[in-house]
Formats: structure tokens, sequence, C-alpha cells
């Protein structure tokens, strides 16, 4: 057990995951075959040993809310701590709509306040990775760092996580000296996980500074406006990140999915990612069905053909059907002779037979959740 | 405690000898089964499926499998505040204990079990046979009967009715007569070794069973007969649909294969009747680019870059590129090396086939003599066992 709890940020709705998050939060969006964002988010605290998160939960968390339950999948069903989902509510100094991530946690001060742990581990929601906090934690205390931020190396020429794209630069000592959001240009290949260490006090500290100044938003008017007054330090994590900021990403992230050495990384024996079970028979291919180069979870019923693509729980591939650099999410049927190429398919979406879809991995074919073809 | 209508007893002492080396340390209960089950999940989910929130499962032979299983009863929902699943070992009380000496003793040893709940029916199952049964039906029937026990019963083919216990009902179901596997049987009603009885009848002959020495302490061989001498209303409900007992390798492996294809003789794939079971948490199968399926299920956690036809891959398989696996079973988390090829087989949990191994060849003169009693013509891989790379088993013949 480590002396931290968790506290996951899932309100800012992407709109450059357009129809992916019409009718959901980033964090509930599906994600490899059988997982939602969140169970990464939540399969870390858990594996790190940390049994104390909350999760604020702002516009859309129906589906959050139906996918988390008690929190027993993730062991987080607990008499001492465990899930606490904190959605807003309206009292006569809040007004249910939070203006951004300082409102928002201010909000679920309460929650924070009662929590034991020492520690606080802030995280938002679009940033995917498996990993546990231990080393991190332990690098923070020795570090005497107000601030340890979860990073990566991503290629300075790489401009495609453009959305809350946080670069940070190092001095001579390791102390954060620059903090840069969404640069214009930028020559530091160091760019935040969206995850952030720091003692609980210090967490109340700068949320009722922040909004006592009439500042909304935790990583440019904390992290950023402080970067001189804080002692801001990193931890460099060297596996897979996917950052889902755009459709393009989301695409991307689950393709790379069917290269071995990241689904190696994003799921290892070690550190099982946990989401809802849904007790699905196992994956049946039938007649000439057959995939190759794929990801399949239980319960699909492949009679067609289906190449380098993504299949969630409960797919449904007709006699026929040739499914090619797609990624189907849960219980999609696709009919008899139909052929689709990148394309995302939604929730229970139905392709009728003899239907032609074709996007690119540029610009993905998306259909919303439960739309009839 | 509040009174329960209905609980139900899970016999899941048996030793199951029968499946050779996968039983040799658990209990047959445990065996894996249909890529991601174990046989016990059948029994479990009927009983969740059917409204029975009350579950003794009486163990003795290698209950470490099966206890960790278990857990806390939550993948079948039966983690519950009154009520649940509870493993029911034999213990000694006072100076007195013994083990389970026949299916009768084991609910004996457990009345005080039973006793909690005061319940006005007990649902005796078997931890060895695959279906999918409402047991709820079975009781309204027996219900509307006003039966003190009722016997599910299977019609199965006259030719076949000597190996089972048959029942002879008159035209109302009540039972006649039953005879312990009948040399010239007279009905086709074999019991499947699933009864309801009112509690209050039962737990005197229960008792009295007990006590004595010339009996066998068995509900087909002794329970069942007695309660038939003293008159009592015993009622055959005949069930339709699939069942199996898969106490043989050769029975396993059928009922693994009737689950494949586009129209199974077995189908799992139910919404309205779910078979749960507790989650690896492992993520999707991956299917490389030069792998070939025909007919096959695959679990999750699986890699397969060989080729798999009719065949059953169990959850964490890895099938390595060029190996051809047909009319096998690969039980969780073996690992199948490149270019070996598995005819006909059972792959045990964990085992190890090495590169360009044969497993189920053709059988040689130099093979010399070993048994295929237990296996015929299928060809047996322990849990856990290596077999080295290159390394030829003939048809039927058992690694451990």
């Amino acid at each position: 057990m480590e002396n931290a709890f968790g506290l996951i940020y899932t309100g800012d709705a992407s709109m450059q995951l357009r129809e992916l998050t019409f009718s959901r939060s980033v964090a509930a969006v599906p994600f490899g075959g059988r997982y939602r964002t969140i169970d990464f988010m939540l399969s870390d605290l858990v594996n790190t040993g940390i049994y104390n998160v909350g999760i604020i939960a702002q516009k859309n968390y129906h589906s959050l809310m139906d996918h988390l339950e008690s929190g027993k999948e993730w062991d987080l069903h607990r008499k001492r701590d465990g899930l606490f989902v904190l959605p807003p509510f309206v009292t006569h100094d809040n007004t249910g709509v939070y203006r951004g991530t300082v409102d928002a946690i201010r909000s679920c001060m309460g929650y924070v306040r009662r929590s034991v742990q020492k520690y606080v581990i802030l995280m938002g929601s679009h940033t995917i990775y498996n990993t546990t906090f231990n080393a991190m934690l332990r690098s923070h205390i020795e570090s005497g760092a107000d601030i340890t931020i979860m990073y990566n190396r991503t290629p300075i020429g790489d401009r495609r996580d453009l959305f809350d794209d946080l670069r940070i630069k190092f001095d001579e000592n390791g102390r954060v000296c620059d903090l840069a959001l969404n640069p214009a240009q930028t020559d530091t290949e160091f760019t935040s996980c969206d995850a952030f260490i720091m003692e609980k006090t210090t967490l109340e500290y700068l949320v009722e500074d922040a909004y006592a100044h009439a500042k909304n938003d935790f990583t440019n008017d904390v992290l950023v406006t402080n970067v001189r007054n804080l002692n801001i330090r990193g931890w460099e994590y060297s596996g897979y990140v996917a950052r889902l900021n755009s459709t393009d990403d989301y695409y991307r992230h689950n393709m790379a999915l069917l290269d071995k050495t990241v689904s190696k990384d994003l799921f290892s024996h070690e550190h099982p990612i946990y989401t809802k079970i849904k007790d699905e028979f196992p994956a049946s291919y039938v007649g000439g069905g057959t995939a190759v180069d794929s990801f399949v979870a239980d319960g699909c019923v492949i009679e067609g053909r289906v190449e380098h693509s993504v299949l969630f729980r409960g797919v449904h591939i007709a006699p026929g059907a040739v499914v090619r650099n797609s990624i189907i999410m849960q219980a999609a049927d696709v009919g008899e002779g139909s052929s689709l190429d990148c394309v995302i398919l939604d929730k229970g979406v139905t392709v009728g037979p003899r239907r032609v879809l074709s996007g690119h991995e540029t610009y993905p074919v998306i259909l919303r959740k439960g739309t009839h073809v | 405690m509040p009174k329960k209508k209905i609980i139900a007893m899970l016999l899941a002492g048996g030793q199951g000898s029968r499946l050779g080396v996968l039983t040799k340390s658990m209990a047959k209960p445990a065996v894996p089964f249909g890529g991601k089950y174990r046989i016990i999940d059948f029994p479990l989910s009927n009983c969740v499926n059917s409204d029975i929130d009350t579950v003794g499962v009486l163990t003795q032979y290698e209950p470490l499998a099966l206890n960790a299983y278990l857990g806390s009863g939550q993948p079948w929902d039966l983690d519950r505040m009154n009520g649940g699943v509870f493993v029911l070992p034999p213990y000694v009380s006072g100076s007195e204990g013994q083990w389970y000496s026949g299916t009768a003793n084991a609910v004996c040893q457990n009345i005080p079990f039973i006793d909690q709940y005061d319940p006005e029916y007990v649902l005796i199952l078997s931890g060895d046979h695959i279906y999918k049964m409402d047991y709820a039906a079975m009781l309204a029937f027996h219900e509307r009967k006003r039966a003190e026990a009722t016997i599910a019963v299977l019609e199965v083919p006259i030719e076949e009715a000597s190996r089972f216990g048959i029942m002879n009902t008159d035209e109302d179901g009540r039972i006649t007569e039953f005879e312990e596997k009948p040399k010239k049987p007279r009905s086709n009603k074999a019991s499947m070794g699933i009864y309801i009885f009112n509690w209050k009848t039962l737990r005197p002959y229960l008792v009295n069973d007990n006590d004595d020495p010339q009996s066998s302490h068995d509900f087909g061989k002794n329970i069942i007969p007695n309660l038939l001498r003293a008159g009592a209303d015993l009622y055959a409900y005949g069930f339709k649909g699939y069942w199996k007992d898969v106490g043989t390798i050769g029975s396993l492996w059928e009922a693994n294969m009737d689950l494949i294809g586009k129209d199974p003789v077995f189908k799992l794939a139910d919404k309205q009747w779910r078979i749960y079971s507790k989650s690896p948490s492992m993520p999707p199968h991956y299917i490389g680019s030069e792998a070939k399926l025909l007919d096959c299920l695959i679990s999750e956690g699986c890699v397969v870059y060989g080729h798999a036809e009719r065949s059953v891959l169990f959850t964490g398989v890895h099938i390595g590129k060029g190996a051809v696996i047909t009319d096998s079973i690969i039980m969780p988390n073996a690992m199948i090396g490149e270019g070996a090829v598995i005819s006909k087989a059972i792959i045990g949990e964990g085992a190890v086939i090495g590169e360009g191994a044969h497993i189920g060849a053709g059988r040689l003169p130099e093979d010399g003599d070993y048994d295929t009693a237990l296996t015929g013509d299928i060809t047996l891989v322990a849990n856990s066992v290596t077999v080295p790379a290159g390394r030829r088993v003939p048809v039927g013949m058992i690694v451990k």
C-alpha cells in the first residue's frame, strides 16, 4: 500500500475526438478491444497499491458510471477507501458546471480533505500507459520537489499530439525551468504524460490560491504560471504512451496494438489492465471466417475476413464481409458481403449487406454509436 | 439467519480418475472447459440464472485449485450478504471426523450447514456435467406435483440405457421403479444426478442411511431406493437439451468439440443464459499475419502465429509460427513451439511443446506398448509438462 490517493479528471470533452465523445467522456471511450481509457488509469493506480481513487466527472458521465459500477472489477469496492465518483452538484457557491480543472478539483475538496493519504496522484484521462507509480513516488519524496510530472520523450517535430501538449524543459539540476502548453514551436522532446504527484496540502493550497485569483485551468494557471516559484521535477517514463487527443490519434494508437512490442508494453502479465467483465463466450471462427494481423476480443463471431483490425467484444462479421484496417466496437455487426476499410464503427453500429465504406488512415470514417447503414 | 426457499448442494468431491493426469492436481470440477470456463462454472451459473443464491460446494479431493477458483464467489454473483457460495470440506467435530464416504454421506455431514437456512427444498447437483438447465422450472414442476423428491431425467437411446440409472414412471411422471444400470432397461429415462428434495423428507433419510453400516451412502444406490420402498412421492422431471458427463478423456474432448462451428451441437453463445467464469484479465487475442484459422474457438490472451483447425484455444495460449493444430484442445497458458504438429490431442495447462514436436503422431513399432485404455485415440499431455523439441508422441499416449 502506498501513502497516496488518486484523483482522475475526466471532465474535458475534446472536440477533436468528434463522434467518439458525443455521448461519453474521454474516460469512457472504448480502447484496445475490451477496455475503456479509464481502465488504464485505474489499473495503474491499483497495481501501484493505491486503493483510494476519486474520479471527477463533468459531462456525459452516464456511460462512465455504468462502466465503473461499484469499482469491484478494479478491486476498488472497499470498506476503507475505494472508488469515489465525484459528479458536479449545485450549491450556493457551486454552479454545477466547472469553469476548468481548478474549479473542478475545488468542488471536490471535501473528498480531498477526507483522504488520509499524504500524497495525491493527479491524472487526466486522455493519456494511456501501463505503469506503476511506486518509483515515481519514491523519486518525488527523495528529490524534495513540490510537484513531480511524469513525462516521456516525443519527437520535437511530432506535432500530432497538439491538444494539451505540455512541453517541459529542465535546468542542469533536473528542475523544471520552463513549461509550455501547446507551443507553436518547441525545442524539447520532453512531454507531460498528464500525471502529477504532490502532497495533498500542496494541491489544496495551489487550488485555493488559483481560485482566489480567478484562475481556472490547472495546467496553465497553476503549473505554467508558477514554474519559477515551485520546485517542479520530472520522472521519465520510457514505455508506450498513447495520447488520445484526436480521432487520428485514436486510430493510430489502436492500430499500434497490432505491433507486438506495443501490445506487450500496454498489457504486461505483471500489471494486468482490469475492466468490466462481460462474460462473453470465446471468439468463434466459423465457416470460412478468418483473421490475420488482428486483435479480437471474446464474444466475436467471425464468418468473414478480418485483416489488420481491432475487434471489440461481441462483434459479428457475416460471411463474405471483408474488414480491413478498421476498429469495430462492441456488438457491432457487419453484414454479408460488405467491405470496410479504415472505418471506426462505434458500439452497436450495424452495417447492412453489401455496403462499402472506406476512409483513409489520416481520416478514418467514424460511424456514431447505434448507427444503421 | 433468514429462511431460504431452496439451497443447492454441489457434489464436487469426485477424484475424476478417468481423466488421468488432468486431475492429478485438481478436482474434476476445476478442469478447464470450453476455452475460458471450468466445469463447475456450469452448475454454478445454472444456479444463479435460476435465482438460487446459496450453494454449498462439497469438496475433499485436491481442493486447492477449486477453492482458489471459487474465492468469494464474485464472478458468479455469489458474494451475497445472506447466502452465497460456501466451500464445505469434511471436518472433525469433537473427536469424530471422517472423509466423505459417498454422496449421501457428504450431504449428511453438512446437515448443520443446511439447517442454518431452514430451507423448504434442497437441490443436489454434481460438478462434472456440462449443460444449461433452469432449476427454477424443475422446482415449479416439483411444487406442482406436490412431490417429495424430483429427479431430473434425460431420454437416452434405449441401447445406451443400461449404462445409466433408469427411472420407470407412470403416465403422470411418478416414479414407480428405479433400476441402477439395468441389463434389460424398460425405459430410457436416465437419471442426470440432479435431485430436488423436500428438506424435511430428506433429512431423516440421510441420518438413517448414515447409521446403516451396509449402505454405500449414495443417493442413487441407497437414498432413492429407500424413499421408493417407503412409498414416497417421487417424480421424474424430463429435461430436453444438451447434457454431457465429461468424466472421461473422450467425453471431455467431444464436449469441447461440440462448441465449435456455425451451428454447434451445444450453443454456449446465449445472452439469456450466460455461463459466468473468473476472468484472467487478459487482452484480446492476437492473430498473426501468417496464421490460418478454420472453425476454432479462441479466448482472450491467446497469440496465434500458426494454423489451427477445429480446435479450442483456452486463455493465454501461444501458438508459434508454422505450428499446425487440428482437432485439439489447448488448455490455458500452454505454449506451442514453432513448427509443432498437434493432432487430436489435449494439451494440459501451462504445458510447453517444443519446436517441431509432433503430438498425436502415427504409431510405429518402436513406440512399444503403452496403455491407451483411458485415452483411446486422443493424445494427452499433462499440465505443466515440457515436451522437448522434435519429440514424436504417438497417438493415445499420455505424457506425464
